[in-house]
């Protein structure tokens, strides 16, 4: 249950609902069936202004909070994940570090346009042996000239294919370790570059996991993101944005599963009663209810952390994306199981939102890895 | 097409009302104020009509001041001007005493085409925006379902009636009554909410503000006195019978047995 808004967030919440239920609900199904990349949501998202949520006027952003985002991101995971994550991979994982980290000339080539969604973004740091180890990258960059030569390969990069500029790691200095990594602003009709496999995913399924590849392809020096050897801070900075985005779909997630449950319960009758007379359907709820709120809570905490520039950001992050993720992974099964055989159909959307839970727990850093800069971080 | 004015008003949002299962009367308590649909159709269509020809649109509203809300979603979905009409001489006001004070409004703006919504869903009468056509001496059209810029600059405007659509050529300035069926309308746009909230700029205009009679405005110039208001008697949905006459003869005589009328 959302807390008395101001006037300015309660009508910003009626929007993302209106849009929801006009935009995204009724697709969520058929998006997953089919695993189809939902263009349209993603076009409208632009429009409206959801781009532009946390980012200052002068790009065309909107001069909001961090909060107000991840509010539109979980809004729209209650109804459709794979809606949600193209909104939080853009946001969080493109536009976030273009804007902290880019030059004048970076921001104003590319913010305004990914800001109306006329160009759509994505990140691209994972690696085949280069996963929780972000730091083993293999893919490898040379100046030559005036150009960044790169070459090697991406996995599992959401908004593959779709997206028109994609943030991208490699190593410049191997002899450097992690030091040796940089960040480089790659547009998706530079010669070169290309989309390889797409996944055949669990869940999330209309997102656009896909293999990148790069052979000899060549970026300006202009594009490179921040300082030469700078690459892997940027990462992790960028990421621990991320994980607000990640909870924020993680809790959207769990807050849709337990809504269709409460629905549910009330008209399911079983014994003469409907379903929610039992006691264990009550304490069932009254549970899974208070570990929603718990994760809203540490969700908006760490919205907040990121609006404040908190040097514990990456804390807060990581205490909101684990607990929202394992909230969304317990509550999604819990609702399979009130639904009994019901759950279990495609029929219901509570089975799809089980598949689609289990990824938040996952991406942008492990539940172990949040555990490990959690621990990090009280422990120091 | 410069200067679109659109007049909106606030209402509950009666599909949210219920009815008190003991009183008969509704429950008011707790109902969300929505913009009246037709009306934010009227505002859809001056919106395209801006994207087409770059006019300006002013939005008024009359009410109380937390009226305003309906005027802050205006220019979230991209109204550039929001006046909101304001002052305890315009309580109690019936459909001519809302012309009266709306007109009186417009008539201090610049203006080629003054839209309102058909009709509001809390009151249903369908009357201010003709009303308020004839304050100002205006060529009105109701109904509209559509507004197509012409080169000559005149427009077609559509108006659609229960089974035909009427195409009438106009010239500025006129008035349109706009139907909700006519215009989906668009979304507010966060940026602009964000700005409708943080940097107000709602002009509150009171009854000294408006070229107009003050004896004219509020419950003095109402002239419609509610008699009774009582809640609708429900009737549980009828059956039709197609039957000859003699079959249909002996089916009533059965019902009226069965009713033990016979």
């Amino acid at each position: 249950m959302i807390l008395e808004q101001t006037k300015e967030m309660a009508a910003f919440h009626r929007l993302l609902q209106d849009f929801v239920a006009n935009e995204v609900k009724p697709f969520a199904q058929e998006i997953d069936e089919e695993e189809r990349f939902p263009l349209a949501a993603a076009k409208k998202m632009g429009e409206i202004g959801l781009y532009g949520i946390p980012f200052p006027k002068e790009y065309g952003g909107a001069g909001g909070t961090t909060e107000m985002y991840a509010l539109a991101v979980s809004e729209i995971a209650k109804a459709c994940a794979t809606t949600s994550v193209v909104l939080s991979a853009h946001v969080s994982l493109c536009e976030a570090p273009i804007f902290e980290f880019g030059t004048k000339e970076q921001k104003e080539k590319y913010l305004p346009k990914l800001i109306t969604g006329e160009w759509l973004g994505a990140f691209g740091l994972t690696e085949p042996n280069a996963g929780t180890d972000a730091s083993g990258q293999q893919t490898m960059a040379y100046l030559d000239g005036e150009e960044y030569v790169l070459n090697g390969s991406k996995i599992f990069i959401t908004n593959a294919g779709y997206a028109d500029v994609y943030i991208i790691f490699a190593m410049t200095d191997k002899s450097q370790g992690v030091k040796g990594i940089s960040a480089f602003i790659v547009e998706a009709t530079t010669p070169g570059f290309s989309v390889g496999k797409k996944e055949k995913k669990m869940g999330i399924r209309g997102s656009s996991t896909c293999e990148l590849i790069f052979e000899n392809c060549r970026i300006p020096k202009a594009n490179l993101l921040g300082a030469e050897g700078k690459g892997f801070g940027i990462a992790m900075k960028t990421l621990d944005g991320g994980r607000i985005g990640i909870g924020a779909q993680a809790l959207g997630i769990a807050q849709g599963a337990l809504e269709e449950t409460i629905r549910y319960v009330k008209e399911r009758k079983q014994f003469n009663r409907s379903i929610a007379s039992f006691q264990n359907t009550q304490f069932q709820l009254a549970d899974m209810n208070t570990k929603v709120e718990a994760a809203r809570l540490l969700v908006e905490q760490a919205a907040r952390a990121k609006d404040l520039k908190s040097k514990n950001l990456a804390y807060y992050a990581a205490s909101a994306k684990l607990y929202a993720a394992e909230v969304a992974m317990e509550v999604t099964t819990k609702a399979v199981q009130l639904h009994g055989g019901y759950g279990f159909t495609r029929e219901y959307p509570v089975e799809r939102m089980m598949r689609d839970a289990k990824i938040t727990e996952i991406y942008e850093g492990t539940s172990e890895v949040q555990r490990m800069v959690i621990s990090g971080t009280i422990l120091k | 097409m410069k200067n679109i004015i659109v007049c909106v008003k606030q209402v509950p949002d009666t599909t949210e009302i219920r009815l008190d299962p003991v009183k008969g009367t509704l429950i008011r308590e707790g109902v969300p104020s929505i913009m009246n649909p037709d009306d934010k159709a009227g505002l859809e269509a001056a919106l395209r009509l801006k994207d087409q020809l770059g006019s300006t649109i002013t939005v008024i509203t009359m009410g109380p001041p937390q009226a305003d809300e309906v005027l802050k979603e205006a220019l979230a979905m991209g109204a550039d001007r929001a006046i909101l009409l304001t002052d305890m001489k315009f309580a109690g006001a019936d459909t001519l005493a809302t012309a009266t004070a709306l007109s009186g409004a417009v008539r201090k703006l610049d203006y080629d085409l003054v839209i309102t919504g058909r009709q509001a869903i809390d009151g249903d009468t369908a009357q201010v925006g003709p009303e308020m056509a004839e304050f100002l001496d205006l060529p009105q059209i109701s109904y509209t379902a559509g507004i197509v810029a012409q080169k000559d600059g005149s427009f077609l405007v559509d108006r659609k009636v229960e089974d035909r659509i009427y195409r009438l050529k106009v010239r500025t300035p006129f008035l349109v009554t706009v139907l909700a069926e006519g215009y989906q309308p668009r979304y507010m746009h966060v940026a602009k909410l964000l700005e409708a909230y943080r940097e107000p700029k709602i002009e509150k205009w009171t009854a000294a503000d408006l070229d107009v009679d003050p004896a004219n405005l509020g419950l003095k110039g109402s002239p419609t006195k509610v008699n009774e208001s009582y809640s609708k008697a429900l009737k549980s949905e009828g059956k039709v019978y197609e039957l000859d006459p003699a079959e249909a003869a002996k089916l009533i005589a059965e019902k009226l047995h069965e009713k033990y009328v016979l």
